[in-house]
């Protein structure tokens, strides 16, 4: 484990390739290839010269570039197996019983193999967590002897490194002046230029160099951003129901805020719009709209839950898709509607002479005891079930509390019958349970009301993911719209030569060549890469 | 420098392990997670019963409290409050009282329910969920032991035995 | 306004049509190597016709916008249009940093089977649910098809890289997969003969069934029933009598749509090879002999390092943007999304392998034909087949 010294006197890190000063071929085995390898620029990359202790197993395991594109394949596929059946978040059932119902035995299957989840699951994560170590250790591996091989590179460099470049070639015949020439149409293409003892290195966009790292850095901000979301209170997500009319306490605001719903409105767009009338009559109706006229309140005062809060009023709002209500870090999207049944309105009647005598007003979400119609006459509630069915026992009874089904038992009493009628009633039946009664309570009417639903969010992690996300741009570009391009001229035996390497974009550095050798007597040098091809070809 | 290398990638790889062991195990809990845990201070709560008395937790400091969240229209609450009912007659002088809340429900159902199976405990109706937002609670039935100092002691949801109802009354008896 | 805004995509499509033509008789003349050598008449007649055309369509694409009042990128015809739109653009843009013909002959028919086969949705300007009424929608979806597009330039330099370098004259597993991709772009011309051609005769027939909730509906087929739909009852009294009935769980009329493609292009297909007695990728070899193997696998990998941060922008960033405003949620796993993803790790891959594998060549020309099936497969299969969020009303 010994470093390196190269016959020009740099001292090299074990396993390096390439002489970092002069680019000299240090590993022998390398030497008989006709043109050199210049990934990390023949660096010592540490993950392949330490392999002892199980700590560098492990990090040469992750270092791996090989397993890193394994791991990004796994996770490919393992997306791919995700979107084959919907995921439990886009299902309306309990899964258990959605994807048998739905898909059979494949969606048995499928549920079974827990797949449902599978963006969700440990092992998905688990994919995801070391995508995310090996990029770390990938880049730490790298940029560290990439950034000394080119921080130490010299200007004049071996001649096995130039002849092996894959743009060479020698000039026997140059005057001082092309050199000059060369020089400043280098400095006119932005090239930073070095010379010494006669020999010219240009060198330009060193920096798209880094752009790999620089991208893998946002990632690895982004993916911490997701690890910050499990920390309790980083990230809120409920949901919100509000009754129009009804005030509630925002969830998770420390009993902070309260939303009022003073209206939901949906609109669909008109029928007799010129423009989409076409669409319209294909599709049927479609949603213009969907909006809850909000009050945000903010509570004065200390409060214990149950207790009636002190409201300060702070703003109105119309929530609308894509318009969230955000306020002190929440954000309050409409995210759904639905309607509820208000009030049932129901007249006593009597059944022979079809005689009414008086309306009972129910309110379903708190009904009276009685409702006394004069005269004699009244009413009593003796059961109330919000979302009625039979039980197991065949007793009625309620599923919910929210009143989907509604039905009653009502006592009516009337001068007549002074011990009173029992009547069950239910939408669009009634029972008398014991006989026949002489009065009915007849359907009168039923009001409805909107509920807005919400989501209530709170990301104190978002700004990690925007930064993430802006780093991982800015690298993404620097690396790809850039290139890294050297030119070494340099005189050897007599000669110069011209060699140049780019990290990618051949064609694009070979036309820059062209017009920087221009009006001189230089030639242009090979492609030594397509000159092998050609002759192949043509054999 | 060899040995610092490989001090450098223990540090490196213990952290990176430590991140990815805290996301798993965050992921596996977090269906789990229970927003009032054993051993955390109950939160506090002031609730009106059926009869017009105001019950605050605090208050019951130096009590037991047994604190069951229900609902008429769940099958498991109906069967387990008569136990409980039972259980408030014998330890209600020992130091045990039972606060029985009811989610968002009508005052008719709810007094109808409580004159039906006899239920002598105080009984509040929780108009706003803002308690059941404060506890945390999904599903009905849950029940809260909260002990003398106001420490939660247990959590429960579902179905109890009479058995059980009186093994958690003792628990919280001061 | 709409009126215009049609006209000049049909006038758009003839251009292209008549460009790639030319393109052709580009290649013809004898030429050197292709690198240096300047562009010949015909080359720079069609490059001439395919800018008329790309501004033509521009116009299409303004016209529709103002006609709308909103950015046409928002249904299957739209979206798709502006996706061919994009390609043809990113090919003028290739085209003046490498100036090759070639690269116009194997793009163009590329842009018109995509323009073609968006035609074959509805065509009615919609209205946009409320969801859609935000312009990160048309800055997500014009961005992302943009960054795809420049990507698809990658696969049409990959399949010129393959025709060229896989020999035809004894069969491999190389030529057959070449010709199942060349047989794949028959096919979906096969789709739009076929919707055409019925369309044309105004065919319908109509079905009761029963779907897999045991509920009776009605579904009216516009080509004859192949595969008819679940316990199907003909109600069209000279309907075409379906050979098999689907179980529940199987959309029937899209499945007898594919089926009336694979028919079309095989018929089409086969067609073609008696006329040409040899493979297509065989025929195509002549017109690749000029080009120098590495000059096309450059072309293939520039444009996926252009394509790529054009596509991570559009399709995973802006995308995140706009779900988080539109559905309080950056990212929720809905199937588009994830597509998204499979095809951003997709290209992460292939560069992967490109740089530290040393994939280049064929293997890396077969990488980019793998990654415009993917996002093929995103713009077709996902909005027609996976329902999701982004489910456009596919026909």
């Amino acid at each position: 484990m010994n470093d390196v010294k190269c016959e020009c006197g740099h001292v090299n890190p074990h396993g390096t390739v390439l002489c970092e000063a002069c680019g000299k071929v240090l590993d022998e085995t390398d030497n008989r290839k006709e043109l050199l390898d210049m990934r990390y620029e023949g660096s010592a990359r540490r993950s392949q010269t330490y392999n002892k202790t199980i700590i560098d197993k492990i990090w040469n395991f992750f270092s791996s570039v090989k397993v890193g594109v394994w791991l990004i394949i796994i996770t490919l596929i393992a997306s791919i197996l995700g979107t084959i059946l919907p995921q439990e978040m886009y299902i309306n059932l309990p899964p258990d019983v959605y994807y048998e119902q739905e898909y059979g035995w494949f969606g048995k299957l499928y549920y079974q193999l827990g797949f449902h989840d599978l963006y969700g699951s440990w092992w998905y994560l688990l994919l995801i967590a070391m995508i995310g170590i090996s990029l770390v250790i990938c880049s730490l591996d790298r940029v560290v002897p990439l950034y000394k091989a080119l921080k130490a590179q010299r200007v004049t460099r071996h001649e096995g490194f130039l002849k092996r470049q894959r743009v060479f070639g020698a000039n026997s015949e140059a005057e001082q002046t092309d050199l000059e020439t060369v020089k400043k149409h280098l400095q006119a293409k932005r090239y930073h230029v070095r010379e010494e003892n006669g020999d010219i290195l240009a060198e330009k966009n060193r920096f798209s160099r880094w752009g790999p790292y620089v991208n893998h850095i946002g990632l690895i901000i982004f993916l911490f951003g997701g690890m910050l979301r499990f920390i309790p209170g980083f990230y809120v997500n409920e949901d919100l129901w509000v009754r129009e009319g009804e005030t509630a306490l925002v969830p998770e605001t420390n009993e902070q805020y309260y939303i009022k719903n003073n209206q939901f409105i949906l609109e669909h767009y008109d029928k007799n719009n010129k423009t989409f009338e076409k669409a319209l009559n294909r599709a049927g109706e479609v949603v213009k709209n969907y909006q809850s006229n909000v009050v945000l309140y903010q509570r004065e005062g200390e409060k214990i839950p149950g207790e009636k809060p002190k409201l300060k009023k702070l703003e109105e709002y119309k929530i609308r898709v894509n318009q969230p209500l955000s306020f002190n870090g929440y954000s309050v999207f409409q995210s759904s509607f639905k309607t509820e049944f208000k009030a049932m309105t129901f007249a006593l009647t009597n059944k022979s002479t079809n005689q009414a005598f008086g309306e009972v007003k129910v309110d379903l979400t708190n009904p009276q005891e009685k409702y006394d119609l004069g005269n004699g006459y009244s009413v009593e509630l003796l059961n109330y079930f919000p979302d009625f069915e039979f039980d197991d026992n065949g007793e009625p009874s309620t599923k919910s509390r929210v009143p989907n089904n509604p039905a009653f038992i009502f006592r009516m009493n009337t001068p007549d019958k002074p011990k009173g009628e029992t009547s069950f009633v239910a939408i669009r039946q009634t029972i008398e349970p014991f006989g026949n009664n002489t009065y009915k309570l007849a359907f009168k009417g039923i009001e409805t009301k909107n509920v807005s639903g919400f989501i209530v969010r709170k990301d104190s992690s978002l700004w990690v993911f925007i930064i993430g996300g802006i780093i991982f741009m800015i690298g993404v570009i620097q690396g790809a719209y850039w290139n890294h391009r050297r030119i070494w001229v340099q005189r050897k035996n007599g000669q110069v030569w011209i060699a140049a390497h780019t990290n990618k974009n051949w064609y694009g550095l070979k036309r820059e060549l062209e017009a920087i050798l221009a009006g001189t007597k230089l030639t242009m040098p090979d492609d030594q890469l397509q000159r092998d091809k050609e002759v192949k070809e043509v054999v | 420098m060899k040995k610092r290398r490989l001090v450098m990638r223990t540090i490196i790889l213990l952290i990176l392990g430590a991140a990815v062991a805290y996301s798993l195990y965050a992921n596996l809990t977090k269906d789990t997670k229970q927003k009032v845990a054993v051993g955390e201070k109950a939160p506090d709560f002031v609730l009106t019963d059926m009869d017009g008395n105001k019950h605050r937790l605090s208050d019951y400091r130096g009590q037991g409290v047994f604190l069951n969240f229900w609902g008429t229209w769940c099958p498991p609450c109906k069967k387990e409050m008569p136990y409980i009912n039972n259980q408030y007659q014998q330890y209600k002088d020992k130091g045990v009282q039972v606060l029985s809340v009811d989610i968002q429900e009508s005052e008719l159902q709810v007094r109808q329910f409580a004159e039906h199976y006899k239920l002598d405990f105080p009984i509040m109706i929780d108009t706003d969920k803002e308690v059941m937002t404060a506890y945390g609670i999904n599903p009905l039935p849950a029940t809260f032991l909260i002990d003398k100092n106001g420490e939660v002691v247990k959590y429960h949801t579902g179905e109890m035995t009479e058995k059980m109802v009186r093994e958690f009354m003792e628990k919280i008896k001061p | 306004m709409a009126a215009l805004s049609s006209n000049l995509l049909f006038v758009a499509f003839i251009l292209y049509l008549i460009a790639t033509l030319f393109f052709g008789g580009s290649i013809k003349e004898k030429k050197g190597l292709s690198e240096k050598k300047e562009t010949n008449k015909w080359g720079k007649i069609a490059v001439f016709l395919t800018i008329v055309g790309f501004v033509s369509q521009l116009g299409y694409f303004i016209t529709r916008w103002i006609a709308a009042g909103h950015a046409p990128v928002s249904n299957m015809f739209e979206f798709t249009t502006f996706f061919g739109m994009a390609l043809v653009g990113a090919f003028i843009v290739i085209y003046f940093i490498y100036r090759t013909t070639l690269l116009g002959l194997f793009t163009m028919p590329v842009a018109i089977l995509v323009i073609a086969y968006a035609s074959m949705f509805p065509r009615d300007i919609t209205p946009l649910i409320p969801a859609l009424q935000s312009y990160w929608l048309h800055i997500h979806v014009t961005t992302a098809a943009i960054g795809e597009a420049i990507l698809a330039i990658s696969f049409a330099a990959g399949l010129i890289y393959l025709v060229k370098a896989i020999d035809q004259t004894k069969s491999s597993k190389r030529t057959f997969w070449l010709e199942a991709v060349m047989f794949s772009l028959v096919t979906v011309l096969g789709f739009v003969a076929v919707s055409s051609i019925f369309s044309g005769m105004g065919y319908h027939e109509k079905f009761n069934w029963v779907d897999k909730h045991d509920n009776e509906a009605v579904v009216e087929y516009t080509m004859p029933a192949i595969a008819g739909p679940h316990e199907g009852e003909l109600l069209t009294k000279d309907g075409f009598k379906p050979f098999v009935e689907m179980p529940a769980i199987v959309n029937a009329k899209k499945l007898n749509t594919v089926i009336w493609s694979l028919i079309g292009g095989i018929i089409l297909y086969g067609l073609i090879r008696l006329i040409i007695r040899k493979r297509i990728s065989a025929a195509l070899k002549p017109l690749v002999k000029n080009i120098n193997l590495d000059f096309v696998d450059e072309i293939s990998y520039r444009s996926v390092l252009i394509g790529f941060p054009v596509f991570t922008l559009g399709a995973l960033i802006f995308a995140m943007i706009w779900a988080q405003m539109a559905w309080s949620r950056f990212w929720g796993w809905d199937p588009k999304e994830v597509w998204a993803l499979i095809t951003w790790l997709f290209y992460a891959a292939f560069m992967h392998l490109r740089l530290s594998k040393g994939w280049h060549g064929e293997k890396s020309a077969w990488l980019a034909v793998i990654g415009f099936v993917i996002i093929m497969f995103n713009l077709v299969a996902v909005n027609l087949i996976i329902a999701g969020l982004h489910s456009y009303a596919g026909s």
